[in-house]
């Protein structure tokens, strides 16, 4: 199969990620970079859970007087659901329908910025209460920790606009497939990442 | 990698098969989700009902956060198809890297 093949539905490979040479190698490699990704992450969760609540005087907000059930549950469904929709729009790329496949990834894009939105609002509301970046060890892990992540979002958003645009009048074949797969395979990772700050940072900061 | 493909030589049947199997993948991909969902419900409402002690409730979202991931990485990111066995190693390494760095931040590292 080339990469530059004209396809019926029929033609479509089953699996076109993994269909031509490039694309198989792209699919390992990305999973390499996911797998120091996990490392790069681990490192920052490490950072925060020995830094957590480490202000230096007792006037400063903690975990526990900062975080708030309705917000957090709200961005975890958004992003969510948001991992969902990509996975129907690599259904309808395996089906080969490239407008489908379209229409899915905007419904995640959208998503996607919904849940930036309200992560730059709830950081805007931390640092009214006095706790910013540079106030304790406190702050500066968990702006770290978390905000890696909105930066990664924000990638991910970009990655996809990137490639909706530039493939707009294309439609698909196998040179773009694998591109299409590849991000939304970083978009789930996003959200693998999203699961553990949720439950880290988030709820076991509310619990204590 | 991903799905098995039928042998007929006619395409337009291999195509029909195809539908069918990718439409069959979805349904346990939408049904995955439902659970996702499911479980960060009980978390989140397990952290909202004060009347539960933390040493058990910090097990238990834990848990459900590690089912979640292993749902994620294997239904929505498919490492449960076949040829995945490289990618598992990656995948593990990092997890196993990430562990260590986490307990030893957590025991040995004092602030």
């Amino acid at each position: 199969m080339h990469v530059e093949e004209k396809f019926t539905d029929a033609t479509w490979p089953a699996s076109p990620e993994t269909a031509t040479l490039e694309a198989k190698n792209k699919y390992l490699g990305f999973w390499l970079f996911l797998g120091g990704e996990t490392v790069l992450f681990a490192s920052l969760f490490a950072t925060y859970l020995a830094l957590k609540d480490k202000v230096p005087d007792s006037s400063m907000p903690l975990a526990k007087d900062l975080f708030e059930i309705p917000l957090t549950f709200a961005m975890t469904m958004i992003l969510l659901t948001s991992s969902l929709t990509s996975v129907y729009a690599m259904y309808h790329m395996k089906n080969n329908s490239f407008q489908k496949m379209q229409t899915w990834l905007v419904i995640t894009v959208l998503l996607g910025f919904s849940f930036l939105a309200l992560e730059i609002y709830e950081f805007n509301h931390y640092v009214h209460l006095g706790h910013s970046f540079t106030s304790s060890a406190f702050g500066s892990a968990f702006y770290s920790l978390v905000g890696f992540h909105g930066a990664h979002v924000t990638f991910g958003l970009m990655w996809f606009l990137a490639l909706m645009i530039r493939n707009a009048k294309r439609g698909l074949s196998l040179y773009n497939a694998p591109k299409f797969f590849v991000a939304s395979l970083y978009w789930h990772f996003i959200d693998v990442v999203w699961v553990f700050i949720f439950t880290v940072v988030y709820l076991m900061g509310m619990v204590g | 990698m991903t799905n098995q493909q039928s042998n007929s030589a006619n395409p337009n049947l291999n195509l029909a098969f195809r539908r069918k199997q990718n439409a069959e993948e979805m349904k346990h991909q939408v049904i995955t989700f439902a659970m996702m969902i499911f479980f960060t419900v009980i978390a989140f409402v397990m952290v909202a009902m004060d009347s539960i002690s933390s040493w058990f409730t910090i097990p238990v979202i834990l848990l459900l956060a590690a089912i979640q991931v292993i749902f994620q990485l294997y239904y929505f990111m498919h490492m449960k198809h076949k040829g995945h066995e490289t990618i598992a190693l990656f995948i593990y390494s990092g997890l196993t890297v990430g562990l260590i760095t986490v307990l030893v931040f957590l025991t040995i590292v004092w602030l």
